[in-house]
C-alpha cells in the first residue's frame, strides 16, 4: 500500500529581510496606527518635552531606541519567559534600557540631561513600549519585533518633532536654538524694527503644555480628515 | 512552568541586569562627575556673563575650566562670615547646606579677578512655585553695586516664572542695582507692576508673581549672611 507521505501544507510565509510586510511594521505606527494620534498612548509626555525642538528630538531617540531593543529583547526571550511573571520580565528590561539611555545621556550631553532626566525616567511608564511588547514581541520573531518598535517609536517621536517645532516657533521665535522672530537684535526677523512684521508677538500660550493638547488635537483632525478609514477606530 | 523554574528565572535575570548596570554606571562615572562640576560652573560663571569678554554658551566645557582655574579664587565663609579655611566653594552645595541648622551652614564665595577690579560672586537659595530657585549674585568691590546675577530652578512654568533662567532681560535688569541705601541694607527687591525706586529694586516678570515674590525673598534672605564677609572685605 504506497501511502504518500504528505507534509502537512503550512502556508509558509516568505521569510523576507525587508518585504513588503516589514516595510508596513515599520511605516504604519508612523501615520495610520500612529502611537499617539491614533492609539492615542503616551500623551503625557508628548505634552511636557515638545515646548523645544533639542529636547523633544533627545526624547524622540531614546524612545525609538527603547521600543525598538525592548522588543527585540522580549522578543527573543519570548519562548522562555514564565507567563506568571511576563510583565515584571517586561518592566525589568524597558527599565534596564532606560537606565543606560538616561546613564549615557548625562555623560554625553548633561545639559539636556538635566532638562529631561525626569522624563527619560517615565519613558519606564509610557504606555507605548510596554504596550508593544504585550501586543506584538511576545508573539512575533525577533526582527519583526524590532521593526516593529522602531516603528511605533518613530511614530511617537514624530509627533513630538512636529509639536516641538510649532511650540518652539510660535512661543519662543526659535528653533533648536536658533533665534527666528521676536523682538530684539538678536532675532533674524527683529519685530522691534520690521515694518512688515512689527505686529507679530509670541504667543506665550504656545508655551504651556495645554497648547500642546490643542497641537495633537488638530493633529488628529487633519489626519483623519485625510483618512476617514481612521475615525472611531480607537 | 514550575515554580522553581521561574524563581531560577527571576533570579539569573535581576543577577545579568544589575551587573551590567554596575558596569554601566560605574564606566560612565567620571563623565558624569566631570559634567557636573563643568555645569555648576558654568552656572557659577553665567552671572558675570557680560563682564568675560567671551560667550559663555559657546565656551567648550575645557575653557570653562581653565576659565576657572585662572581666574576665580574661592573662599568658604561660616555662618558668622568668617573665613572657613580648607574648604573650596566648589565643593559647597547650597542644597545640603540648607538642610543644616543655620548655625552650621557654610557659604561659598568665588572672587573672579577681573580686568577691572574683583567681582565677588556669592550662591543664594530660595524657593519659587513649584520647586527650589537659586542664583549667584556678582557684586562690585565696593560690596554694594550689583554686577550681575543669573538664576536657576527645578521646574518652574516655561514662559512664566522659568523666565527668571530663560529671560536674559530679567537677568540683566540686576546690573548696576545697590543693595544698600543710606548704609541699609535693602537688598534687591523684585516689584509686582514695575520697580519705583530704580536703584535697588527690578521689574517681576508678569504672570509669575509667586516666582517674583520668592526671587525677591531669596535675595533678601540670601544675601544677608554675607554681609559681615563684605564688612569686613570694605575695611581692607
Amino acid at each position: 500500500m504506497a501511502e504518500t507521505i504528505v507534509s502537512p501544507v503550512v502556508e509558509q510565509e516568505k521569510e523576507e529581510w525587508f518585504g513588503k510586510k516589514e516595510r508596513k511594521l515599520l511605516v504604519d505606527p508612523i501615520n495610520n496606527d500612529n502611537p499617539v494620534t491614533v492609539q492615542i498612548l503616551g500623551v503625557c509626555s508628548a505634552l511636557a518635552v515638545t515646548t523645544m525642538v533639542e529636547p523633544a528630538l533627545i526624547m524622540a531617540i531614546s524612545v525609538v531606541l527603547v521600543t525598538g531593543f525592548s522588543n527585540l529583547v522580549i522578543s527573543l526571550l519570548r519562548k522562555g519567559i514564565p507567563k506568571q511573571i511576563r510583565m515584571i520580565v517586561q518592566l525589568v528590561v524597558i527599565a534596564f534600557l532606560v537606565t543606560v539611555v538616561e546613564q549615557v545621556l548625562k555623560a554625553y550631553n548633561y545639559e539636556v540631561w538635566n532638562k529631561l532626566s525626569v522624563f527619560i525616567g517615565l519613558i519606564i511608564t509610557n504606555c507605548i513600549v510596554m504596550g508593544r511588547l504585550e501586543a506584538y514581541a511576545m508573539a512575533n520573531k525577533p526582527w519583526r519585533s524590532f521593526l516593529d518598535g522602531l516603528g511605533n517609536g518613530a511614530g511617537y517621536g514624530l509627533i513630538l518633532i512636529i509639536l516641538a517645532v510649532i511650540r518652539e516657533l510660535t512661543g519662543k521665535g526659535a528653533i533648536m536654538g536658533l533665534r527666528i522672530i521676536g523682538p530684539g537684535a538678536d532675532y533674524l526677523i527683529d519685530t522691534q524694527t520690521s515694518a512688515v512684521f512689527g505686529w507679530y508677538q509670541p504667543n506665550g500660550l504656545m508655551v504651556l503644555p495645554a497648547s500642546a493638547l490643542f497641537l495633537v488635537g488638530i493633529i488628529i483632525w487633519i489626519q483623519r480628515a485625510r483618512n476617514r478609514k481612521l475615525i472611531d477606530v480607537s | 512552568m514550575s515554580n522553581r523554574y521561574i524563581t531560577i528565572y527571576t533570579l539569573v535575570m535581576t543577577l545579568v541586569v544589575s551587573i551590567v548596570l554596575a558596569f554601566v554606571v560605574k564606566g560612565l562615572e567620571p563623565m558624569h562627575i566631570s559634567n557636573e562640576s563643568v555645569f555648576k560652573k558654568k552656572e557659577i560663571l553665567g552671572a558675570i556673563k557680560d563682564q568675560l569678554g567671551a560667550d559663555l554658551s559657546k565656551m567648550a566645557d575645557k575653557e570653562i575650566l581653565e576659565l576657572f582655574d585662572q581666574r576665580i579664587e574661592q573662599a568658604v565663609l561660616d555662618a558668622s562670615g568668617k573665613k572657613v579655611e580648607g574648604l573650596k566653594a566648589e565643593s559647597i552645595s547650597m542644597a545640603a547646606e540648607e538642610k543644616k541648622p543655620e548655625a552650621e551652614r557654610h557659604y561659598p564665595v568665588f572672587i573672579y579677578k577681573g580686568d577691572k577690579g574683583n567681582l565677588y560672586l556669592v550662591s543664594v537659595r530660595g524657593m519659587g512655585l513649584w520647586d527650589k530657585i537659586w542664583g549667584t549674585v556678582a557684586i562690585e568691590e565696593d560690596f554694594n553695586t550689583v554686577a550681575g546675577a543669573s538664576f536657576g530652578h527645578v521646574g518652574e512654568t516655561p514662559g512664566l516664572g522659568a523666565e527668571i533662567k530663560d529671560n536674559p532681560a530679567f537677568r540683566k535688569q540686576f546690573q548696576g542695582k545697590t543693595i544698600f541705601k543710606d548704609g541699609q541694607y535693602v537688598s534687591v527687591g523684585v516689584i509686582k507692576g514695575g520697580a519705583r525706586d530704580k536703584e535697588h529694586q527690578v521689574d517681576a516678570i508678569s504672570g509669575a508673581t509667586i516666582t517674583s515674590r520668592g526671587v525677591n525673598e531669596m535675595m533678601e534672605r540670601g544675601l544677608r549672611p554675607y554681609l559681615p564677609y563684605f564688612e569686613e572685605m570694605k575695611k581692607k
